[in-house]
């Protein structure tokens, strides 16, 4: 492995700002911040996959994977990342290496003419060029190969050197992060910019929650300068380093990126979510407030009240109808996110129980503001075992299980409702549109009436006497006979 | 329980409903050596023809009495006659079923009478069965026209026997199949029955002469069906099974002649409806268990129902049917959690359309339809081809069903029944609600467009 890259991950090991990395043991740090991979028990994406995730919701650049074809042949255009314009972030580019580019060492050669190709027939703003395992083994400079071609085509070319096999999914999130800080931000100075400029740093804008979000900022006129990277042109990626704050959303993986925006920058930065109603209210408090203290109007503070205060009082509103479909219902939460508490207490408000939740990935102080609004610890879990879960769905422990695709098929075989929360998802829940979004579907998920169909019986599982023609369905017989039949 | 609504318009804006005769001779296509004629001027025969043909993509043997300005006011008795003699000596058909018009019915012929003084007359005309069923174009639609022509073949061709001939044929049960079901739903259930041990006689039968099939010589009738014999033995059955509500009436006279117990189905599209159907089979086969076939087939209906729940659940439907095909594909879409947000029916006369699980059901045509679809929001559309112009009007994508359907292949293959059919159903819905690719855009959420600022300059077209 080049050095430069091992330093680089060494380098990604160790984060300050991430409450979980800093309670950690030396040994645990440089274990990554996933679990030690198990042979036979893996599960997760790898590094590249991380790093494309991060990056490739920057809609107007290309996305070039150099690597043998299933690295990208494999996982593309299988995001639901959304563009309000460009759509060349979703065209696939692959260098798809033989054998014989393997064994001849001609990988840098085809990178170099597959990077002009790309610009030659696309013009893009910039080339994002991802190593995968193969061409790292072998010792394909890519930084040499993107520099070159830099230079000579005119054009940003970005290295993302995330090979899948040096770590899972998140370290490929940091190690994308660091392409950006190291060849992206701060390249372009914006024409104008304002007080009111932030950045948003780690959301994607899945199924377009951004979007569900961006009306409020609108209203308060506060203006995404840097999106990191949902929806995000590559101009805004590189004026990032001009906004007045970062808004970290939900994601360790890119505390790094923020904390070294302010390093560098003097941008100050805070995390938040936009899942549930008042975790979007605690963003937007803060937001404003870090806005205020760094020049911007201080009217800015009453004026974003105002709208949490309208906001709260329409959605509380819009939820009131779904709260007799879904009150008292049991959920089980199985999210990777670190921030369910505050869907949790959402979903209490409308009367729901909620009989478990995982707390992966979660800080101290996550777990503490759990058991304060579920009274005790006894619901909080690290990880559930398939099986263990398919036995709780079956015994009926809960009337619905919220959690990312993995689990989808436990739940289904179980004959249990199933809601979709996981990054993959097709459905934006943020924000406060989000919430009721969220609850519909739920609400479309339990009273499905298809679950009383399909837990009954098979009628030869059913007890009835053979020979005996069930009566009152002859054709002269009561009008009743198979009344929905 | 549905509010049957009738718009108080005087213009039926794009029609939804196919005529009576039209129904009547899809049936009679489904008995052996068949013939239809229509009784009237040829137009109706030409214009019932061209949908037939396009619909079945096949050579379909309808006749016309020819009616014209003379014998339409002097009484077409004689016309009749002659077409029977013609098509005798042309064709030497085994069956004709005779469908009268709007044109006929307007003026007041007693056909009945007539074809019964002919038949004493023209004893030479013994060996082709002949069945009349009075089958006005302004009189319900195919649907119905279908039902009149099944209940007019069992008057005709089913004799009046006492009831110690129930069952004598131990293994044979009836089947009478609605105007809603296509050649492979018929062949379905068939396969359903026959698992049982059980043989059914199917009437009429289109999977056997509408199927699709190329046949060995050229023929001038239908090239399969429902086997005379086989008619006039109806009352051996041990029991008799009824698909689809229009039928009732017929079901009820065949009862009457017969003897022979019966049970309605009004729709065998959905799990509860497939499962009420085969706990009946095991109770006229005298079974516990059935087929493993069966059994396997059921868990895929269930598997394909959460598969496609996710789609189907909260899915917002519009749809334009006959009653019975209105009822059996709502009821199963709601069974997965669709909502029928507008429906149409062709006619009032089946009562089926009381339980149809909407709201309302008006009865009306396509516009009516297209304006319920818009104003209701509906995010599908379910109705024949000339559904297309409105689905496109609306940008919301067509499941095509019922008849015709002239802009499609294969239309006798689709199956919607059974546990096999209404797995494919869902399927199929699901795939269309799938294929509609929403991308999701900032001003479907209220937000403002990105600055200009941030675009990169230079023009940029991605291929896909
Ligand atoms: S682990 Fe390596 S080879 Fe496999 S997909 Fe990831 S980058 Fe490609």
């Amino acid at each position: 492995m080049a050095q430069a890259l091992q330093a680089r991950i060494d380098a990604a090991f160790v984060e300050p700002a991430c409450g979980v990395n800093r309670s950690k043991s030396d040994t645990q740090r440089r274990k990554g911040c996933a679990k030690a991979l198990t042979p036979g028990a893996a599960a997760g994406g790898c590094a590249f996959d991380g790093a494309k995730i991060a990056l490739q919701p920057i809609v107007d650049a290309a996305h070039l994977i150099h690597g043998a074809l299933a690295c990208e042949g494999n996982s593309w255009d299988n995001r639901s990342s959304a563009s309000s314009g460009p759509t060349l972030y979703r065209t696939s580019f692959t260098t798809d290496l033989s054998e014989l580019d393997i064994v001849m060492g001609h990988g840098e050669k085809k990178l170099f003419r597959a990077i002009r190709e790309v610009i030659d027939r696309y013009s893009p703003p910039a080339v994002f060029v991802y190593s995968t395992c193969v061409p790292a083994l072998v010792g394909d400079d890519i930084e040499a190969v993107c520099k070159a071609a830099a230079e000579k085509f005119g054009t940003p070319v970005i290295p993302v050197n995330a090979p899948g096999f040096v770590g899972s999914k998140n370290l490929g999130n940091k190690l994308a992060g660091q392409a950006l800080l190291d060849h992206v931000i701060g390249t372009i100075e914006p024409e104008r910019t304002t007080t009111t400029d932030i950045n948003i740093v780690g959301d994607y804008n899945l199924s377009g929650e951004l979007w569900q979000v961006k009306p409020l900022f609108d209203r308060l006129g506060i203006r995404i300068l840097g999106s990191i990277t949902g929806d995000a042109r590559y101009r805004q990626v590189a004026m990032a380093h001009r906004a007045r704050v970062t808004m970290l959303v939900c994601s360790k993986a890119l505390v790094s990126l923020a904390r070294q925006l302010e390093e560098r920058y003097d941008i100050p930065w805070f995390e938040g979510s936009f899942y549930g109603i008042s975790d979007t209210s605690q963003a937007l408090r803060t937001l404003c407030r870090m806005l205020v203290e760094r020049g911007a109007s201080a009217d800015l503070l009453p004026r974003c009240e105002a709208l949490i205060a309208a906001e709260e009082a329409r959605v509380r509103a819009a939820l009131e109808p779904l709260r007799p479909r879904v009150a008292g219902r049991r959920v089980l939460l199985y999210t990777g996110g670190h921030k369910s508490w505050s869907v949790v207490s959402a979903l209490q408000e409308l009367g729901m129980e909620v009989v478990g939740t995982s707390m992966r990935k979660s800080t101290e102080s996550d777990k503490d503001r759990v058991k304060t609004i579920m009274g005790d610890d006894s619901h909080m879990f690290e990880n559930m075992a398939p099986k263990e879960m398919y036995q709780v769905l079956k015994s009926a422990g809960a009337d619905v299980l919220m959690s990312g695709g993995r689990s989808q098929f436990v739940a289904l075989k179980a004959k249990t409702p199933w809601v979709d929360v996981n990054q993959e998802k097709h459905k934006p829940y943020a924000g406060y549109a989000g919430m009721v979004k969220l609850v519909s579907a739920i609400d479309r998920a339990i009273n499905n009436p298809m679950w009383a169909e399909i837990r009954d019986p098979a009628p030869w599982e059913s007890r009835a006497a053979p020979g005996q023609v069930p009566s009152g369905r002859a054709a002269s017989g009561d009008a009743t006979d198979f009344e929905d039949c | 329980m549905a509010r049957i609504f009738h718009p108080r318009s005087a213009l039926s804006t794009n029609p939804l409903k196919q005529s009576a005769p039209l129904g009547a001779a899809l049936a009679y296509l489904g008995i052996e050596g068949s013939i239809p004629l229509f009784h009237g001027s040829q137009g109706c025969t030409a214009f019932a023809l061209v949908s037939l043909v396009r619909h079945f993509k096949e050579a379909i043997p309808l006749q016309t009495t020819a009616m014209n300005e003379v014998s339409t006011i002097l009484g077409g008795a004689e016309q009749i006659e002659e077409a029977i003699e013609n098509l005798r000596k042309k064709s030497a058909p085994k069956f004709i079923g005779i469908a009268s018009t709007a044109l006929t019915e307007t003026r007041g012929e007693d056909v009945a009478g007539e074809l019964r003084a002919m038949r004493a007359r023209r004893r030479d005309f013994d060996d082709t069965a002949i069945v009349y069923a009075a089958t006005p174009d302004f009189s319900g639609g195919l649907e119905e026209g279908w039902a009149r022509a099944v209940a007019a073949i069992i008057d005709a061709l089913v004799p009046d026997r006492g009831m110690e001939h129930v069952g004598s044929r131990s293994h044979q049960v009836t089947l009478l199949a609605g105007s809603h079901l296509t050649p492979a739903d018929v062949e379905e259930i068939v396969s359903l029955i026959r698992a049982f041990g059980l043989e059914p006689v199917v009437l009429p039968d289109i999977s056997t002469s509408l199927d699709g099939h190329l046949g060995d010589t050229w023929s001038g009738t239908s090239l399969g069906g429902t086997r005379l014999a086989d008619i006039s033995r109806l009352g051996r059955s041990r029991h008799t099974l009824v698909i689809g509500e229009s039928l009732r009436p017929a079901a009820e006279m065949l009862e009457r002649r017969t003897a022979v117990p019966s049970s309605v189905f009004p729709s065998l599209t959905g799990l509860k409806c497939t499962d009420a159907f085969i706990e009946t089979l095991m109770a006229i086969a005298a079974v516990r268990d059935v087929p493993e076939r069966v059994k396997r087939d059921r868990s895929r209906l269930v598997d394909a129902s959460l598969d496609a729940h996710f789609s189907i659940g909260g899915l917002r439907v519009a749809i334009g049917a006959d009653p019975d095909l209105l009822f059996s594909l709502s009821g199963a879409l709601t069974s997965l959690g669709a909502d029928i947000v507008a429906a149409v029916a062709t006619a009032a006369t089946n009562p089926v359309l009381d339980r149809v699980p909407a709201e309302e059901v008006a009865v009306a045509d396509l516009g009516e339809l297209e304006a319920r679809a818009a104003a209701a929001e509906a995010e599908i559309l379910i109705t024949h081809s000339h559904g297309r112009q409105a689905a496109a009007r609306l940008g919301l994508p067509l499941v095509r069903a019922g008849f015709p359907i002239f802009d499609r292949l294969g239309t006798q293959d689709v199956c919607r029944v059974g546990y096999r059919g209404t797995r494919a159903f869902f399927t199929e819905i699901a795939n269309a609600v799938l294929a509609r690719d929403h991308r999701p855009h900032p001003s479907d959420f209220g937000a403002a467009p990105i600055e200009q600022e941030f675009e990169h300059a230079r023009s940029q077209t991605a291929s896909h």
